[in-house]
């Protein structure tokens, strides 16, 4: 038997990010003692590379901005694929969200009157996300911490304990979610990075709060927390996954030099007026907006430029187009043969903007192109491709509580919940959603866990996970589960190298542009990749081994792709975040369908359900005319003469 | 695209001791310091330990020491050395290493618990909250801040004097008190939390004397020393009794003019 330390607790939180921080506020607030791991150390999470703002209906610079425009504008750019009962409580609270942050120390860009400013997005009809130049995921970030800290000192002069009631466990992983014999959450089984040792907690509710699935992908503004950690850990315990076709591909990130590139360029800057050119110099956006989106977008320079200054009277410039839109135009330019130099279109504020303005509202664009790229931005223009940036799908949870569908006491919230923004998030979108969710998987959790339920872990899992986790080591049975020893025959496999060659698979095979001949071949050589990852062997031994490490993230990386490319070769249509070459356009046969992935002995099975109808007082919100081009035919008929808005 | 192999020096250990170990590495156009490192792990020595996130310099992970300097490995390009040199990377000398690269940096984090919090206004609701954007604007300096360490490390109060740690918070988190001080909003005062004082007496303020280190190594380019630290000595004490800040100023004034 392996001795496996254990600790008790009423909520775990795995993920340190803005969705995790804010659930463990909100679990400790409601009386649950909380512990949260994060694979780095406490206030690096991804969250901080978050450039833009936060989306929130506060209404400070336009006056008419409500929850009800906000609901619209995530419904059209998720093309009305949305959860919509999350897209309605994500536009309702979020203004709450953020002026709580105002109370635990933010400090937010302002208007000439003194509240907070907000600034104009792809997507978004008005003015609406709340920024700090463009590094508001680090204001974020920081505020949430702090309050944890905040939180800590007051239990501290309380109990003389910082850590009773919440707890950081940094630089720990989580491997697997424990259940008890009835399939309900335990815990969960965890090691420590610095020196390798397993930790198991024991908690009857867990919140994932992992994030994305970018280091999948090679081309990605992802950091390398961005595994799938949690995507794979719910597909193991047995919750299905949502809509995993739908991968957002930002348009702007750096295309060089080549060790740079993938690095995000904030959406600010199109929204503070820069412009998108090809080598032409043509702003080749204006040839690229699509009919669902003609009434509502410039068809002139003129009249985008004027839109800055006098957004009632003029409509605004194809470059804020949601983002599906702009990175598949850039990569039909670059495809015709007018890209840049090294393989991207020109983003172009120096002719836009006098250079005080740049290095002010966009300092660390500025600071990044310089010290990068030898670029200066108010001098001349970046060049921009698409990056892989964020998955839409994710965990299939319930949009009140969080919980997820099918595993009682598994939570999650954040980018690892699918749902809330359908088929392609709109900028700012996210840290709100983080917010919003965040703290309602913390509410529920923390009320699910105080409520007596959950039973206790069962020895042979411990076991289990700590044989997984140590497989690297002697190669036997490795990364990929149990498997008999005829698969096993082989020489050793470097996990660098299999990380690399699944990058390359979904870069050239599932990425922005999808054919059915190409995600077949790509879920063979996943199919390989996993067979070739139960033969990971690492050197060294278990404190912080980075290639250890790797080995036993390539599992989840696996687990995503497979379910990526799998509902990327179901869906025969294109939409948002998933674009088939062979299928280009929408169908609305498709808007009532999501594709939920799970976990069946060794592979991933595939179901087709039909999605929850809109409430009638929602689909109220927009015209019939806009309806008809979103709503399948039975959808529409239901709908006849039902309302006048 | 040109490559070259370059010559690289890493420390290689752990809490009972190391070395450093020569490995010579391919490196291409563009690259910086870090994709080395990764380079390295991937094709010569799987286990090398490093911290990294972002790598695009916003989240303050890839802390070092290149050549002898503080510096993130990430924002540290190739190209400012030349082909033949020897590029020597070690952990951060100010704190206890883990393993290789990677440096136990504990002390932060107890640091920033020393801290009192953010102190609301009563009777102020959310949403109700109105400051005027010069007057955040001193405080958002500070919160650029990515916690990277650097300027901790670098510090020579405790880079060179381990007994300072307890009584000393240092230049990250001296700047944390700086930035509620002048936070427009922050109740602390009204709630009987004299910050001013605090820093003098339980954060070590008095231990800087503003040889402004912590600004150079600083890779958000924050003023810590100028727009910080100084500011906090002239809160915390009559100026004519810290010659010091007296100093400071008189260096400040020949530099603008």
């Amino acid at each position: 038997m392996t001795h496996v330390e254990r600790e008790q607790w009423d909520v775990v939180v795995v993920g340190a990010g803005g969705a995790g921080l804010r659930a463990a506020i909100e679990a400790r607030r409601a009386g649950a003692r909380t512990a949260v791991i994060c694979k780095s150390l406490f206030g690096k999470a991804h969250t901080v590379m978050a450039e833009g703002g936060i989306a929130a209906s506060m209404a400070n610079v336009h006056p008419q901005d409500d929850w009800k425009t906000h609901f619209r504008d995530t419904m059209r750019g998720g093309k009305f694929l949305n959860q919509w009962r999350m897209a309605e409580l994500h536009a309702q609270e979020a203004p709450e969200r953020v002026w709580e942050l105002e109370t635990w120390g933010a400090l937010f860009d302002r208007t000439p009157d003194g509240r907070i400013s907000q600034r104009n997005f792809g997507g978004h009809e008005y003015p609406r996300l709340a920024h700090v130049g463009d590094r508001t995921g680090l204001e974020l970030l920081r505020t949430l911490q702090q309050r944890s800290v905040g939180l800590q000192q007051e239990d501290h002069r309380e109990t003389g304990d910082h850590e009773g009631r919440l707890k950081v466990f940094q630089e720990f992983t989580v491997t697997r979610i424990l259940k008890d014999g009835d399939g309900r959450v335990s815990g969960v089984f965890c090691y420590e990075r610095e020196s390798g040792r397993f930790l198991v907690l024991e908690a009857p509710a867990v919140v994932l709060a992992t994030g994305g699935i970018g280091k999948s992908f090679k081309v990605t503004s992802n950091s390398w927390e961005y595994t799938g950690d949690g995507h794979a850990l719910a597909l193991i315990a047995g919750a299905p996954l949502v809509n995993m076709e739908f991968v957002q591909f930002h348009p702007t990130g750096m295309v060089w030099p080549p060790s740079v590139k993938g690095i995000l360029v904030t959406e600010s800057v199109r929204g503070d007026g820069g412009v998108l050119r090809n080598s032409e110099g043509r702003r080749f956006m204006f040839d690229y907006v699509p009919d669902v989106f003609k009434e509502k977008y410039a068809e002139t320079e003129e009249e985008g430029d004027r839109w800055y200054e006098d957004p009632d009277h003029n409509r605004r410039p194809p470059e804020l187009l949601p983002r599906d839109e702009v990175a598949r135009a850039i990569n039909s330019e670059v495809k015709a043969g007018r890209g840049s130099p090294h393989g991207g279109v020109f983003l172009d504020v120096s002719t836009r903007m006098p250079a005080e303005t740049i290095k002010r509202r966009l300092p660390s664009m500025y600071h990044q192109f310089k010290e990068l790229a030898d670029v200066d931005i108010t001098a001349e223009a970046m060049e921009v491709g698409p990056t892989c940036h964020y998955v839409m799908g994710g965990v299939n949870v319930d949009s009140e509580t969080a919980a997820t569908v099918g595993v009682p006491g598994l939570f999650a919230a954040g980018e690892v919940a699918g749902g809330m923004h359908g088929s392609n998030r709109l900028g700012g979108n996210s840290l709100s959603d983080l917010l919003v969710f965040g703290r309602r998987a913390g509410l529920y959790a923390a009320q699910y866990a105080l409520s007596g339920v959950g039973g206790g872990i069962v020895a042979d899992d411990v076991e289990a996970a700590a044989a997984e986790a140590l497989a690297p080591f002697g190669s036997v049975s490795g990364a990929g589960g149990d498997h008999g020893p005829e698969e096993d025959a082989g020489p050793p496999e470097n996990p660098y190298t299999l990380h690399q060659e699944l990058q390359q698979t979904m870069n050239d095979l599932v990425g922005i542009i999808r054919r059915e001949g190409e995600m077949a071949e790509a879920l063979d050589r996943i199919a390989a990749l996993r067979a070739r990852a139960r033969r990971v062997t690492v050197e060294g031994h278990r404190q912080f081994n980075p290639g250890w490490h790797l080995a036993l993230d390539l599992r989840n990386m696996l687990l995503v792709g497979e379910c990526v490319a799998l509902a990327a070769l179901e869906r025969t249509e294109s939409r948002g975040g998933h674009t088939r070459e062979d299928y280009p356009a929408m169908d609305r046969a498709w808007r009532p369908v999501n594709l939920l992935c799970r976990l069946d002995g060794d592979g991933i099975a595939l179901e087709r359900t039909r999605t929850e109808p809109v409430r009638p007082d929602l689909l109220a919100l927009f015209e019939q005319d806009e309806l008809a081009k979103y709503l399948a035919e039975d959808e529409l008929e239901g709908l006849e003469g039902g309302h006048g808005a | 695209m040109s490559t070259y192999d370059a010559r690289f020096r890493v420390w290689r250990g752990d809490a009972d001791g190391g070395e450093l170990t020569d490995y010579t590495v391919e490196v291409h156009d563009g690259e910086v310091v870090l994709d080395v490192v990764h380079r390295l792990q991937a094709t010569q020595t799987p286990d090398l330990a490093v911290r990294w996130n972002c790598k695009a310099g916003k989240c303050g992970s890839c802390s070092a020491e290149i050549n002898g300097r503080p510096r993130l490995l990430c924002m540290t390009r190739m190209s400012v050395f030349t082909r033949d040199e020897v590029i020597t990377v070690t952990p951060m000398r100010a704190f206890p290493v883990v393993r290789d690269l990677v440096t136990d940096v504990s002390f932060n984090y107890a640091k920033a618990r020393e801290i009192p919090a953010f102190v609301p206004p009563a009777g102020v609701g959310p949403g109700e909250y109105r400051m005027r954007q010069e007057d955040v604007e001193r405080s958002q300096e500070f919160r650029k801040c990515i916690e990277c360490f650097l300027c901790q490390d670098t510090c020579h109060v405790v880079r060179d004097h381990e007994e300072n740690k307890e009584a000393f918070a240092g230049p990250r988190f001296l700047m944390r008190v700086a930035e509620l001080d002048m936070h427009p909003l922050d109740a602390a005062e009204e709630a009987g939390l004299d910050r001013r004082r605090t820093a003098q007496e339980e954060h070590g303020l008095g231990y800087c004397n503003i040889t402004k280190c912590c600004t150079e190594v600083c890779p958000e380019s924050i003023h810590i020393t100028d727009n910080a630290l100084i500011p906090m000595k002239e809160r915390v004490v009559d100026r004519k009794y810290d010659p010091l800040v007296w100093l400071g100023n008189t260096i400040r004034r020949r530099k603008a003019t």
